[in-house]
C-alpha cells in the first residue's frame, strides 16, 4: 500500500505542470556543468529583461512576461526533457542557447508551431525562412562570424590574404563544425590555407592542437569555442606566446569569462560580437531602478553589463520586440505562438527604435521577413584590455559576404527540405 | 497470506520451469503486460512520453544487453556508449538508403551490425580480463566515436555532423521524426522492450545462459568442463552488442531525431548504463528494468520537486540532483550491494511468510 501511495504521488508529481498564465518565454539555461559559467550570464541577463518589463511597464502590452527556467546543462537530452515539460503551459518561443539543442528542436518546434529564436547560434541555414518556417535566427549567423572575421582579416591585409595560413581551433561538436563550410569556401576565393583543429568537448585537453600550432605557425588563428574550451584555450595561446592580437573568437568566445582566468598575458585577444557591451547604456538606470535595487535581479544582478548578460539581454529584446510586434498585427495582447511567429516575421527593429529602448547602437538593424529569418548578418571586433579589465570595439558592424553565403544557405536548407519532405514557401 | 505457492500445484517439467512459478506474479506480469499495452497508450502525453517512458524503455533494453555480457557472462565493458552510437549510425544510413524498407527491419539490421561489431571489439576478451578488458572496450568506445565523427560518410556530409531521423511509418503510423505521436512512439519502444526481454529471459536460462554464467564464474573449469570459451565470450559480446544497438538506433529514431556521436554517445552514456546494472542488479532481468527506472525517473522526480514544487532555483537543484542520486547510489551500493533486483527478491521470500515469520 505504502509503495502504491508512493506511486500515486510519484505520479502526481510528474504529471504536474506549473500553472501558467500571461505570456510565457520558457528560459533553458544551464548555470551548472562544463558550459555553466557562461550559460548563467546569459541567462540572468534574459531574465532580468523580462523582469524590467514586467515591473516598469507592467509587462508587454499589459500582459506580464514569465520566464520560467529549466536547467539543461547544454545536454540534449535535458532539453528535450525541459522543452516537453515547458510546451504544455503555453510557452511562446524557445532561446536554448544550444546548438545541439536547437538541432534536436527545430523538428518538434516545426510540428508544434512554436517559434525558435536562435541568435547567433543554432543551425546557420535557418536564414531560409522559405524551408524554416518556424526557425529565427537573426541578427547574425556563424556563417556571417566566419565571413565577418576573414574580412576583417583581409582589411589588416590590405586586401589580400593570398599565401597566408590561418587555422581553425573548434569544439568538435555541431556547433563548432558549423564554420567549416564557408571558411573552406571562403579560403578558396582568397587563397589562403585553412587547417582544421577539433577539440573534443568539453574541451580541456587541447595540448596537441597547439603543438601543431606551434609547430604550423599560422598567421591567424580562429576559434569556435564555449565554456571552459574558451579559457583552455587563451592560456595555451599564452603559453606558446601566440601574438594574441592575431587570434580570434567567435561570439561566443569572447566573454569576461574566458579571459579573465588567463590574467595579463590574454591582453589583446579578439573576438566578434553583435551587440554592445557594458553598462554604458541608459537602459542601465531604469534596471538599477526597477531591477536591482529592490533585489529583484537574476542571481543578485552580479554579472549585469557582461558580454554574456548582455547577449542574454539582447535576445529578450528582440523576443520582446516580436512580441509587441505580434500584439500589433494581431490586435490582441494575449497573443498565441502562431501570432509570434507572423510577429517575428514581421519584426523591425530599426537604430532609432534601440535608441527609444535605452539601448543606441547596441544592436544592428534587424529586418525580417517571410525569406529572411537571419536579418542583415552584421557584426562587429572587440578586444580585451587585460589591463582595464575591459573590451574595447574596434570595428564598425560589417557587413558579411553574401556572395559567398547566400548560395551555401540555399544548399544547405534545400538539403534539409528535402531529407525532411518539406516544400518552400512564400 | 496472499502471496504464497501453497496450493499452486505444478504437473509437468513445463510448468515447473517457467519464468514466474507463484500465480500472483504470473498475473501481476500479465496485468502490467496489459496496461502497458492497452491502458498507457491511451492516456500518454508527449511529456510522459519523451521525459519519462520512452528513455525508460530504450535504456532498459540497452541495460539488458550490458547486463548480459557483464552480469551474466562477466565481461566488463565500457563500449556501451559507442555500440549504441553504431546502432544509431547504422540505422541513420540505412533509413536514407533504403527508405522503402520498413523501420522495424532496419533497426533489427542495425542491431545486427552491431553485433558483428561487437564481436569485433570481444575478440580481445579471448585473451585479457577484468580490469583490463574494461580497458579495450574503453577504448572501443572512443574509438567509435572518433570515426563517426571523423568520417563525414557516416553523417551523409551535413555540414555539422549532425544526423536526422527523416520520418518512416509502421501501419500509416509515424514512429519516426516530428509529426509521430507520443503513444507511437511509446508502443514502439515497448514492443521492442517486451519482445528483447523475453528472448534475453529465455536465452539466459537456456544452455547458452548456463555457458556464459560458467564462464563467468569459473572460466577454467568451465573450459574443463566442455564450455567453449571462444563461442561463449563471443556470443555474450554479439548477444548484449545486439541489444545495444537497438538501443543506440531507437534513442536516436525515435526518441532524440537527431544526434551527434559525442554529445549523445559519450563515455557518460557508458557509465549511465553500467551504473543501471549495478544499481538494478547484475545478471537480472528485473534489475535491468529496476536500474533504468531508477536512473532515468529519479533525476526527472527530483527536477519536478525541487524546481516546479518547491520553486528553488535550477542551478541549486541541478547540483542537489547530482548529490541525492550519488548518494543514494552508494547507499543501495553499502546496504544491498546485489541491486535492487536482490532487494524486490527479498520482500517476496518475506512477503511468502507474512503475516507469520518463523
Amino acid at each position: 500500500m505504502k509503495l502504491k501511495l508512493a506511486t500515486v504521488a510519484l505520479g502526481a508529481l510528474m504529471a504536474a505542470a506549473p500553472a501558467m498564465a500571461d505570456l510565457v518565454v520558457p528560459n533553458l539555461s544551464y548555470r551548472t556543468g562544463p558550459y555553466g559559467a557562461n550559460g548563467t550570464q546569459y541567462a540572468d541577463g534574459f531574465n532580468d529583461y523580462f523582469t524590467l518589463l514586467n515591473e516598469r511597464d507592467g509587462g508587454i502590452g499589459g500582459e506580464k512576461v514569465q520566464t520560467p527556467e529549466c536547467e539543461t546543462a547544454y545536454n540534449t537530452e535535458e532539453g528535450v526533457e525541459c522543452y516537453e515539460a515547458t510546451k504544455g503551459s503555453g510557452a511562446l518561443v524557445y532561446n536554448p542557447l544550444s546548438t545541439g539543442i536547437t538541432y534536436q528542436l527545430i523538428p518538434k518546434v516545426s510540428a508544434d508551431k512554436i517559434p525558435l529564436y536562435t541568435p547567433g547560434y543554432g543551425r546557420t541555414s535557418a536564414k531560409n525562412g522559405k524551408v524554416f518556417e518556424w526557425v529565427f535566427n537573426a541578427p547574425a549567423n556563424y556563417w556571417d562570424g566566419a565571413s565577418v572575421a576573414v574580412k576583417y582579416l583581409l582589411d589588416q591585409n590590405g586586401g589580400s590574404l593570398e599565401g597566408k595560413k590561418i587555422a581553425l581551433i573548434y569544439h568538435n561538436s555541431a556547433y563548432g563544425k558549423e564554420p567549416i563550410r564557408t571558411l573552406q569556401e571562403l579560403s578558396r576565393k582568397h587563397g589562403f590555407s585553412l587547417t582544421e583543429l577539433p577539440v573534443d568537448p568539453p574541451g580541456q585537453e587541447q595540448k596537441s592542437q597547439w603543438l601543431q600550432i606551434r609547430r604550423d605557425k599560422p598567421d591567424y588563428v580562429l576559434m569556435w569555442g564555449w565554456g571552459v574550451m574558451n579559457q583552455t584555450a587563451i592560456q595555451e595561446a599564452a603559453n606558446i606566446r601566440f601574438p594574441m592580437e592575431n587570434f580570434i573568437g567567435i561570439w561566443w568566445s569572447g566573454s569576461e569569462v574566458d579571459v579573465k582566468p588567463v590574467g595579463a598575458s590574454a591582453n589583446g585577444y579578439k573576438a566578434l560580437t553583435f551587440h554592445g557591451v557594458g553598462t554604458g547604456y541608459p537602459i542601465y538606470e531604469d534596471m538599477k531602478k526597477f531591477v536591482i535595487e529592490p533585489g529583484k535581479a537574476s542571481q543578485g544582478g552580479q554579472f549585469v553589463g557582461s558580454v554574456l548578460y548582455s547577449r542574454g539581454m539582447y535576445a529578450a529584446v528582440v523576443i520582446a520586440e516580436a512580441i509587441r510586434k505580434a500584439q500589433e498585427l494581431s490586435g490582441t495582447s494575449n497573443i498565441t505562438a502562431a501570432q509570434l511567429r507572423d510577429g517575428f516575421e514581421a519584426l523591425e527593429i530599426t537604430p532609432e527604435r534601440l535608441s527609444e529602448l535605452g539601448l543606441p547602437d547596441f544592436g544592428p538593424e534587424i529586418r525580417m521577413t517571410c525569406d529572411n529569418h537571419g536579418g542583415s548578418g552584421m557584426a562587429r571586433l572587440q578586444q580585451w584590455d587585460a589591463s582595464a579589465g575591459k573590451w574595447t570595439l574596434i570595428s564598425d558592424f560589417t557587413q558579411p559576404d553574401q556572395e559567398v553565403l547566400d548560395p551555401l544557405i540555399l544548399e544547405d536548407s534545400e538539403a534539409y527540405a528535402k531529407e525532411a519532405g518539406i516544400s518552400p514557401r512564400c | 497470506m496472499l502471496y504464497r505457492e501453497a496450493g499452486d500445484f505444478k504437473t509437468s517439467y513445463r510448468d515447473d520451469g517457467q519464468t514466474f512459478p507463484i500465480r500472483l506474479d504470473r498475473w501481476g506480469y500479465y496485468a502490467i503486460l496489459a496496461v502497458a499495452f492497452l491502458v498507457v497508450p491511451l492516456v500518454i502525453d508527449s511529456y510522459w512520453a519523451n521525459a519519462v517512458l520512452v528513455p525508460f524503455l530504450i535504456y532498459a533494453i540497452a541495460a539488458i544487453g550490458l547486463n548480459i555480457l557483464t552480469g551474466y557472462a562477466g565481461q566488463v565493458s565500457l563500449g556501451t556508449g559507442g555500440f549504441m552510437a553504431v546502432g544509431a549510425y547504422a540505422v541513420y544510413k540505412l533509413m536514407i538508403a533504403l527508405p522503402a524498407v520498413p523501420i522495424i527491419i532496419h533497426i533489427l539490421l542495425a542491431g545486427a551490425i552491431t553485433a558483428v561489431v561487437g564481436v569485433l571489439f570481444g575478440l580481445p576478451s579471448l585473451r585479457i580480463k577484468g580490469f583490463y578488458l574494461a580497458v579495450a572496450t574503453l577504448a572501443a568506445q572512443f574509438f567509435l566515436v572518433w570515426l563517426f565523427n571523423k568520417v563525414p560518410w557516416f553523417y551523409n556530409y551535413s555540414a555539422s555532423g549532425q544526423i536526422n531521423a527523416p520520418e518512416r511509418t509502421i501501419l500509416g503510423w509515424a514512429v519516426t521524426g516530428p509529426a509521430t505521436t507520443a503513444s507511437a512512439k511509446y508502443l514502439i519502444c515497448l514492443v521492442f522492450a517486451v519482445v528483447l526481454a523475453w528472448v534475453a529471459r529465455n536465452l539466459t536460462r537456456g544452455s547458452v545462459g548456463r555457458k556464459w554464467m560458467a564462464i563467468r564464474d569459473m572460466d577454467i573449469a568451465a573450459e574443463i568442463i566442455g564450455v567453449n570459451p571462444l563461442t561463449a565470450k563471443l556470443s555474450a559480446f554479439a548477444v548484449s552488442s545486439f541489444f545495444v544497438g537497438i538501443a543506440g538506433a531507437l534513442l536516436f529514431a525515435v526518441y532524440l531525431g537527431a544526434a551527434e556521436a559525442t554529445e549523445a554517445f559519450g563515455i557518460n552514456k557508458s557509465f549511465l548504463v553500467l551504473f543501471m546494472i549495478i544499481i538494478g542488479g547484475l545478471g537480472s532481468i528485473f534489475g535491468s528494468f529496476a536500474g533504468a527506472a531508477f536512473l532515468v525517473l529519479l533525476p526527472v522526480f527530483l527536477k519536478n520537486l525541487l524546481v516546479v514544487q518547491l520553486g528553488w532555483p535550477t542551478d541549486l537543484a541541478a547540483h542537489l540532483e547530482l548529490m541525492i542520486v550519488g548518494a543514494l547510489i552508494v547507499f543501495f551500493l553499502i546496504v544491498e550491494p546485489h541491486g535492487l533486483a536482490r532487494l524486490w527478491q527479498l520482500a517476496k521470500e518475506k512477503l511468502r511468510l507474512w503475516p507469520f515469520p518463523h
